[in-house]
C-alpha cells in the first residue's frame, strides 16, 4: 500500500507544509467561526475537514500518476476546461452578480478553480510542442492566445481574481519555456496598454469593460471610506485587525473578528483573523509555511526529469506565489481587493481540493524525479 | 541539472533555463520579503495604534443624561420636576446610505413619528449641521405600542433606537410660567463659551429664565455608558460605565400660594399686565407674574412657527413676554415718589410748604391740568400724595428742570433709584427702561427722530410719570423698597438657595444690594405718611380699596397715558405694613384705566395672601369726584 502510493519518494517537507497549512486553517476556523452559524459552531470546521480529507486523498491519487501522461491528453484536457467554463457562463449559479459555480449534490463546484491546474498541465504541453517548431513571434502569439483564452472567459463570469491567476500561469510557463525577451517586452507593453484601456480609456469613452464594483475594488484601497459595504472598509478593517493583533495576538479578545467588523472572515480575509488572533507570531508562522511550500515547488524546476515537469512546477509555484501575494497583500492593505483565496487557508471546497491536486502534481513530479534517479543509480550499479 | 533534460528537448535559443528559474526564485524572495516587512510594520511597529482603532470600532460611548435639578418654591413645593419619556432617536452615521434602503427606513420611521420622510431628513440634516456625530431625537413621549414595534423590527431600522430622555414637567401647570424659562440642546455657539465647558453636543441646558440663570446647578453631570457593539452597531455587552449625577435643586423665593392668588387676581381682568411682590429689605421676590400667560409644557415639544408666533405676536398680547421685567411703560403718578424725594433732598421745597392747587399749571402757552379737572386748593407734600395732586408736582417738575445734559434733580435721583438700568435680577433679558434727559431728546431731535428739542414741559410731564419715561414694575418695586427701607437699592432675586436632593443647603443666594441712596429720614417719613394717607384716609386715592385693610399700608395709584386713542394704563405700588415695611407690591394693568380700579385691588389681594388675611371688603366710596392722579 505504502509502496503503491510512492510515499517513499514524496517530498516530505512539502507535504508537511501543506498539511500544516490546512491544519492551521481548521484550527483557526474552529476558533473564529464558532458563533457564525447559530446553533452550529462546527459548521465551517467540519466542512473544511471533509474538504481537507478529500483533498489529501486526491493529492495522493494525483501523485501516483506520472504527470507525463497528461501531455498526450493536452487537447482533451484543454477542451474540457474551456467547456466547463463556458458551461458555468451559461448555466452557472449566480452570486453577487457573477456566475462562478455549478451546483452539484452536496457541493458547489467552481470550474475556474480547477481550470488553474488544467491550464498548467495542458498549456505546458502545448508550449513544448509548439516551441519545438521554432521560437518566432507567430508561435509566441499563438501560444499566448491558447493560454489567455480561459482567462478571458473567466474574466467574463466575471471573476477577475481567477482570470489574473490563469494569466500569471500562462506568462510564467512561457517565460520558463524560453520565449524570447523581446517577445516578453512586447507582451508587457500590450498588457500595459490593455490595462490602461480597461481602467481608464474605456470608462472615459463610455464603454465600461469592468463592472463598477471591480473598478472600485481595484482603486478603493487608495481612498478608504467608512461604509461597511465598501471594499476599502474591508481592507481598513482587515488592517486594523492585523495591526491590533500585535506581536502575540489577542486570542479571544480579537474583537475585530468576534464582533464581525472584519468581513469574509472565513474566506478571503482569514489571514486577518490569524493576524488578530495569533499576532505576528501566528501570521509569520503561516507565511513561513507558504515560503516552504513555494521553495519546495521552485526546487522541482531543476529536479524535474523533463521540461514538462519543470513547466508544470513553475506554473503551480507561480500560482501559489501569486495567490499568497494578492490575498495576503489585500489583507495587509497593499493590494487591491480581488477575491483571490488564500490556498489551503481560506474556507471553501473548490479552492482546497484544487490546491491539494496541484500539490499532488508537484509530488508526482518529485516522485518521477526520484524514480529516475533511483533507476539511473541502479543502472550505474549494474554497469559496475 | 541539464542531466535530467530528456533527449527530445529542442535546443533552445535565448537565456538558459537556470537563469529563468533564478529570476522566478528572486521574485519569490521579493514577494515574501515585502509581505513580511508589511506584516512587521503593522503588527510589531504600529500594533498599539491599531489596537486603539479596533477599540474605537467596538466601544460605543453613550452619554447618559443627568436628570435636571428640580425647581421648588420657598416652602419646598415642587414647581418644576422631570418626567422620563421614551424618545425615538437616530444615529445618522448608522443609517443606510441614501438609496432605496434608506428610503425604506425613513418611510417606516415616518409612520412611527407621524412626520413625512422629508421632514425627518431635514431634521437630521439640521442637527448634523450643528454636530455631525450627535444623535437626533425625532419624537418624544412615544407610546408603548410604538416602542414594541421598533424593538421587534430593529432589523428594519438600522441606526434607530428608543432612548429614555428627561422632559421638564410643570407640577403647578402654568403657575409662574414666565420665570422658569425653557431647556434645550446646547447650541454649537454656546459650546464655545466657558459657561458650557465640559458639555457636549446633545446635552440639555437651560436656555432662558431660571433654567438659564441657575443652569450650572440644575444641569447636573452627564455620565457615560460604554457598550461593546458589533459591526452592525448591535450592543454586545456592557463595559465599565460612569453614572450620571443629578442636578441640584433650586429653591426659589417665590411663594406658590401668593403667586397663584396674584395670577388669579390679575388674570381676572383679561388684560395684559404684571405684578411683583418683593421683600423690601432683601429683594426676595415672593411673587412675580405677567398676563397673558402660557403653558410652559409647549416648549417640551417641537414648536411650530404658528405656535411660536402666537406667543410673541402683538395680536395675542405676546404671552411669552414677562411684563414684570420686560415691560417698557410710563408709570403715571407712581413716579411722584421719585419727584418728591428729589425735591425734598435738593431743597426745592420743604415738607410743610403749601402750594395752592388751583387745578391748572401754566407753562408759557401750555396748560397742564389735574386729572378730572380737580381742584385741591392749598396743600403740602403729604396732601399732594394723598390726593395725588398733579399741579403740585407739575410745579416741582418745572422748578427742577435743567435744559441741558443729563437733566436736573429728578433725573439724578431717578437714575440713583434705578431707572434706565437693569435691576440685576436673576432672570435674563431684563429691560433697562428710559429716564428721559435733555441730552437724549436733543440728540433724537438732531437725528430728526422727534419733532422738538427738550423743553420744560418734558420735565413737567416727567414729574408725574408721563411722557417719555419707560420703566417696568420690578424697577418701581425697587424704588418703593428703597423708600421703605431707608435708601437701600436692593438687587431683586428669585433664587433663594441651592440644595441637594435631600435638602442639604449647598449655597444661599444673597446678592449684595446695588447701592445705598442717602434719603433723609424726614423725606422718607413725609412721603411714607402721604402714601399711608392716600390708602388709609377718606379722600385718599386708594382709600376705597385699602380703607378697611387690617393694618395701615402705604400706596400710590398711577394712571399712565399711553397716547391718543389708547386706553390708560393702571398702576399701583404699595408698601406693607406701613409701620414696619416688609413687602412692596407693584402692579400694572395695560388698558386698565384708573389705578385704583384695577391695579390697587390686585395689590390688596396679593398683600392679603402674603399676610394670610381674609379678603378685605371694599370701602363704599360715595360717587368719587375724579380727583385721583
Amino acid at each position: 500500500m505504502i509502496d503503491r502510493l510512492n510515499l517513499r519518494h514524496f517530498d516530505g517537507v512539502m507535504l508537511a507544509a501543506a498539511v500544516g497549512l490546512i491544519g492551521f486553517s481548521i484550527f483557526t476556523l474552529a476558533e473564529a467561526t464558532r458563533d457564525d452559524i447559530p446553533g452550529d459552531p462546527l459548521y465551517f470546521v467540519l466542512r473544511q475537514i471533509v474538504y481537507a480529507l478529500i483533498g489529501i486523498g486526491l493529492m495522493f491519487a494525483v501523485a501516483r500518476i506520472d504527470y507525463t501522461r497528461y501531455r498526450e491528453l493536452k487537447v482533451g484536457i484543454y477542451s474540457a476546461m474551456i467547456a466547463s467554463i463556458v458551461l458555468v457562463l451559461m448555466f452557472g449559479a449566480a452570486a453577487r452578480g457573477s456566475r462562478r459555480w455549478i451546483e452539484l449534490p452536496y457541493f458547489q463546484f467552481q470550474p475556474s478553480e480547477l481550470a488553474k491546474i488544467l491550464l498548467a498541465v495542458s498549456f505546458a504541453a502545448f508550449v513544448i510542442e509548439r516551441l519545438r517548431r521554432g521560437t518566432d513571434g507567430r508561435q509566441t502569439l499563438r501560444l499566448l492566445g491558447i493560454g489567455l483564452a480561459p482567462a478571458a472567459l473567466v474574466f467574463l463570469q466575471p471573476d477577475l481574481g481567477t482570470a489574473l491567476v490563469l494569466g500569471v500561469i500562462t506568462i510564467v510557463v512561457l517565460f520558463l519555456a524560453g520565449v524570447r525577451w523581446t517577445h516578453f517586452a512586447a507582451i508587457a507593453g500590450v498588457g500595459a496598454v490593455l490595462a490602461t484601456t480597461v481602467l481608464v480609456v474605456a470608462p472615459a469613452v463610455g464603454v465600461p469593460l469592468l463592472k463598477d464594483y471591480q473598478v472600485e475594488r481595484l482603486t478603493s484601497f487608495l481612498n478608504p471610506s467608512d461604509d461597511p459595504r465598501d471594499s476599502s472598509y474591508q481592507t481598513r478593517q482587515s488592517q486594523i485587525a492585523i495591526g491590533a493583533g500585535g506581536k502575540a495576538g489577542r486570542g479571544d479578545q480579537a474583537t475585530q473578528t468576534e464582533l464581525k467588523f472584519l468581513p469574509e472572515r472565513h474566506t478571503d480575509f482569514i489571514f486577518a483573523v490569524i493576524g488578530e488572533r495569533y499576532g505576528f507570531l501566528g501570521a509569520a508562522f503561516v507565511l513561513s509555511l507558504y515560503a516552504l511550500l513555494v521553495w519546495r515547488a521552485l526546487r522541482l524546476l531543476t529536479l524535474s526529469k523533463n521540461l514538462y515537469g519543470t513547466l508544470i512546477a513553475g506554473a503551480i509555484a507561480a500560482m501559489l506565489m501569486f495567490q499568497v501575494l494578492v490575498n495576503v497583500g489585500m489583507n495587509l492593505g497593499i493590494m487591491p481587493v480581488t477575491g483571490i483565496t488564500l490556498p489551503l487557508m481560506s474556507y471553501g471546497g473548490s479552492s482546497v481540493l484544487v490546491t491539494f491536486m496541484a500539490i499532488g502534481l508537484l509530488q508526482s513530479i518529485h516522485v518521477q524525479a526520484q524514480l529516475r534517479t533511483r533507476d539511473s543509480t541502479a543502472a550505474t550499479a549494474l554497469l559496475r | 541539472m541539464y542531466r535530467h533534460r530528456p533527449a527530445e528537448e529542442p535546443p533552445r535559443k535565448g537565456t538558459p533555463l537556470g537563469m529563468r528559474v533564478t529570476i522566478l526564485g528572486g521574485i519569490a524572495v521579493a514577494i515574501f520579503s515585502v509581505i513580511f516587512l508589511r506584516l512587521w510594520y503593522l503588527e510589531v511597529l504600529s500594533g498599539d495604534r491599531y489596537e486603539n482603532l479596533a477599540n474605537d470600532n467596538r466601544v460605543r460611548e453613550v452619554r447618559v443624561q443627568a436628570p435636571r435639578g428640580e425647581i421648588l418654591d420657598r416652602d419646598g413645593k415642587v414647581l418644576v420636576a422631570n418626567r422620563t419619556e421614551l424618545a425615538v432617536q437616530v444615529r445618522p452615521q448608522d443609517l443606510p446610505k441614501p438609496g432605496p434602503e434608506r428610503k425604506a427606513v425613513m418611510a417606516g420611521l415616518a409612520d412611527v413619528t407621524e412626520q413625512t420622510p422629508g421632514e425627518i431628513e431635514r431634521e437630521i440634516e439640521r442637527v448634523q449641521e450643528e454636530s455631525a456625530a450627535s444623535p437626533v431625537i425625532l419624537d418624544r413621549g412615544i407610546g408603548a405600542g410604538k416602542v414594541y414595534f421598533l424593538r421587534e423590527n430593529q432589523d428594519r431600522f438600522p441606526g434607530v433606537t428608543v432612548e429614555r430622555v428627561f422632559t421638564r414637567e410643570y407640577k403647578q401647570g402654568s403657575l409662574a410660567a414666565h420665570l422658569f424659562g425653557n431647556v434645550g440642546e446646547v447650541t454649537s455657539e454656546q459650546l464655545g463659551l466657558p459657561r458650557y465647558a465640559g458639555l457636549e453636543q446633545g446635552d440639555t441646558v437651560g436656555q432662558s429664565g431660571i433654567e438659564y440663570e441657575y443652569d450650572r446647578f440644575l444641569r447636573g453631570k452627564p455620565g457615560a455608558s460604554r457598550i461593546q457593539v458589533d459591526a452592525l452597531g448591535r450592543p454586545k455587552g456592557q463595559l465599565r460605565s460612569e453614572p450620571a449625577h443629578a442636578g441640584e435643586n433650586v429653591r426659589l423665593t417665590i411663594d406658590a400660594d401668593v403667586q397663584a392668588l396674584a395670577e388669579g387676581a390679575l388674570g381676572s381682568f383679561g388684560l395684559p399686565g404684571a405684578f411683583v411682590a418683593m421683600k423690601v429689605d432683601t429683594g426676595e421676590i415672593v411673587a412675580m407674574g405677567s398676563t397673558p400667560t402660557f403653558d410652559p409644557t409647549i416648549f417640551t415639544r417641537p414648536l411650530t412657527q404658528r405656535q411660536y408666533d402666537s406667543l410673541v405676536s402683538e395680536d395675542t398680547d405676546a404671552p411669552l413676554a414677562n411684563r414684570a421685567t420686560q415691560g417698557l411703560y410710563p408709570t403715571g403718578s407712581t413716579f411722584k415718589v421719585i419727584t418728591g424725594i428729589a425735591a425734598l433732598e435738593e431743597g426745592l421745597i420743604t415738607p410743610g410748604e403749601i402750594v395752592n392747587d388751583d387745578g391748572a399749571f401754566k407753562l408759557d402757552t401750555i396748560t397742564f391740568k389735574n386729572a378730572g379737572d380737580a381742584v385741591f386748593g392749598p396743600i403740602d407734600m403729604s396732601d399732594a400724595f394723598k390726593v395725588s395732586s398733579d399741579v403740585y408736582f407739575y410745579e416741582l417738575g418745572d422748578e427742577a428742570n435743567v435744559q441741558t445734559g443729563r437733566g436736573g434733580p429728578i433725573q439724578d435721583w431717578g437714575r440713583q433709584l434705578g431707572f434706565g438700568e437693569p435691576t440685576g435680577i436673576d432672570l435674563p433679558a431684563e429691560s433697562e427702561g428710559l429716564m428721559p434727559t435733555p441730552a437724549w431728546r436733543n440728540r433724537l431731535f438732531k437725528q430728526d427722530l422727534t419733532d422738538r428739542p427738550w423743553s420744560a414741559g418734558d420735565n413737567v410731564n416727567l414729574a408725574v410719570g408721563q411722557g417719555d419715561l419707560q420703566a417696568n414694575p420690578l424697577q418701581m418695586a425697587v424704588v418703593y423698597a428703597a423708600l421703605a427701607n431707608g435708601g437701600t437699592i436692593v438687587r431683586p432675586h428669585l433664587g433663594q438657595r441651592i440644595e441637594t436632593v435631600t435638602g442639604e443647603v449647598l449655597e444661599e443666594v444673597r446678592p449684595a444690594p446695588r447701592r445705598e441712596v442717602p434719603i433723609s429720614e424726614e423725606t422718607r417719613a413725609t412721603i411714607m405718611e402721604g402714601l399711608r394717607r392716600a390708602a388709609m384716609e377718606e379722600g385718599g386715592t386708594s382709600y376705597g380699596v385699602f380703607g378697611n385693610f387690617k393694618f395701615p399700608i402705604a400706596g400710590k395709584t398711577g394712571t399712565a397715558e399711553r397716547g391718543i386713542g389708547r386706553a390708560d394704563q393702571a398702576w399701583y405700588v404699595g408698601i406693607a405694613p406701613y409701620g414696619d415695611p416688609e413687602i412692596v407690591v407693584a402692579v400694572t394693568v395695560e388698558r386698565g384705566g384708573f389705578g385704583a380700579d384695577t391695579a390697587a385691588p390686585v395689590t390688596a389681594r396679593i398683600m392679603e395672601s402674603y399676610f394670610d388675611l381674609p379678603q378685605t371688603p371694599a370701602v363704599p366710596v360715595p360717587a368719587r369726584p375724579e380727583t385721583t392722579e
